[in-house]
């Protein structure tokens, strides 16, 4: 394996399950630099951002929008005593990228603890971003005590069930999922029945051709069910999903970037803007992870998504903080 | 395949017998007034907890990140902890209570109230 050189050529390995460890480790590898994935018939490449002759420079996508997540808004704890200095950051850094984005992703934990004046400091905070329209999923911090009722009525109205939606620009379908709500003991994340049925109803008219972006809280694969970092029933989404030619999962929640390709299916996970958390299994819990201060912003950062209708599958691009 | 599931039923009997007969045990010994778990590392400690009827159970949260501690049967349900903050149920009537943390699920635990 190691002799065969293809330094930036990363295959897909059908089979075994999908997940091509090689190309995995070279993607996280550029975690926190700035990296560039960009996957074509299952076949994924990886580029530096400081590779100048990288695709991505010349790709003026036809849609360029952005994903945020884990605000945190209210966590003040050594791993970040400013969670609103670094949102701030993010917003500067979306405001940089050219060509500008057309929408933002929020994939969840808002808030730290479901205040009313944490929800609206995010509110305040995005309002200074270039993008105009942000279409949020909650996080489990989102929907403590009342089940998510104050997250619908700011960010979610006129969405069905717990918050869940889909929407379409350009040709490409967006799915808006919900899956932090009625947990069950010893379980992870969950979508539910209800979702289920109604996903199934709003993609069956969809013709296989069209790409899809899922964007939920808790990775929709198997990140690490030891530490809750997986949905139970993310199999039954999957299988809805089966028949299209491009699928692109974004979901935050673990607080690091992570890249799997699994036949055409692509998920990947955003950078936190509020803290980092450990990789999976280092360390002894999923908790806030403290670095040095000077090396905090190197590890929070935004992701940008652009798609080329001629290129088919979408060029994601996750950038630090600093 | 009726006498394996007799077989089967049989040895869980045997099993439970065991388990009750560990319990009663248990209630011999003398238990303090007031007993803590701790939420860390997001891990409940201990686990499992044997108290008496009328016993003050505390949990306290020594994460960053909120919990919150909800009985499988619904017998009791916190406030969602943040930092330092705690919650008490007192035990009315002996039962096993498997409880969990709402907010991250895999964390379980056991008060066992005799």
């Amino acid at each position: 394996m190691a002799a065969n050189k293809k330094s930036d050529v990363l295959e897909v390995d059908h089979n075994h399950d999908g997940v091509d460890r090689r190309g995995f480790l070279k993607c996280m590898a550029w975690a926190g630099t700035g990296a560039f994935c960009l996957v074509q018939g299952g076949v994924m490449k990886s580029f530096s951002l400081s590779d100048r002759t990288a695709p991505w420079s010349t790709m003026a996508g036809e849609l360029s929008f952005v994903q945020i997540s884990d605000s945190h808004m209210g966590f003040n704890k050594p791993a970040n005593p400013d969670v609103v200095a670094t949102l701030q950051a993010a917003v500067s850094k979306i405001n940089a990228l050219s060509p500008a984005p057309e929408f933002m992703l929020h994939t969840g934990d808002i808030s730290h603890l479901s205040k009313p004046t944490e929800f609206d400091q995010v509110k305040q905070i995005l309002k200074s971003a270039s993008p105009q329209r942000v279409f949020y999923v909650p996080g489990e911090h989102d929907v403590l005590e009342d089940d998510g009722q104050q997250y619908r009525e700011q960010f979610a109205k006129g969405t069905q069930g717990a918050g869940w939606y889909s929407f379409d620009v350009k040709g490409v379908h967006f799915l808006g999922l919900v899956n932090v709500v009625n947990l069950k003991a010893g379980g992870l994340g969950t979508l539910g029945d209800e979702q289920l049925a109604w996903m199934k109803d709003d993609v069956r008219n969809l013709k296989d051709s069209t790409p899809i972006v899922v964007f939920a809280h808790i990775p929709l694969w198997s990140v690490y069910p030891e530490w809750g970092w997986g949905t139970d029933d993310s199999s039954r989404a999957l299988a809805l999903l089966k028949r299209f030619g491009s699928v692109t999962v974004l979901n935050g929640h673990i607080h690091q970037t992570m890249q799997k390709v699994e036949g055409k299916v692509t998920f990947h996970t955003a950078a936190s803007t509020a803290f980092p958390q450990p990789k999976p299994g280092e360390g002894p819990s999923p908790g806030p992870m403290k670095v040095p201060a000077e090396q905090l912003r190197s590890i929070l950062g935004i992701t940008n998504v652009n798609y080329v209708r001629s290129r088919h599958a979408l060029g994601i691009i996750d950038s630090s903080l600093e | 395949m009726n006498k394996l599931i007799a077989a089967f039923s049989a040895l869980t009997i045997v099993s439970l017998a065991t388990i009750t007969l560990a319990v009663s045990a248990n209630t011999a010994d003398p238990k303090p007034a007031g007993v803590e778990v701790k939420i860390d590392n997001f891990t409940f400690t201990p686990a499992e907890l044997h108290v008496k009827v009328g016993t003050e159970v505390t949990w306290v949260n020594k994460d960053d990140i909120p919990h919150n501690v909800i009985s499988e049967d619904k017998s009791f349900k916190s406030k969602v902890m943040d930092t330092d903050e705690k919650f008490t149920f007192t035990a009315s009537s002996p039962g096993t209570y498997t409880y969990f943390c709402g907010i991250h699920p895999k964390m379980r635990g056991r008060l066992v109230v005799e």
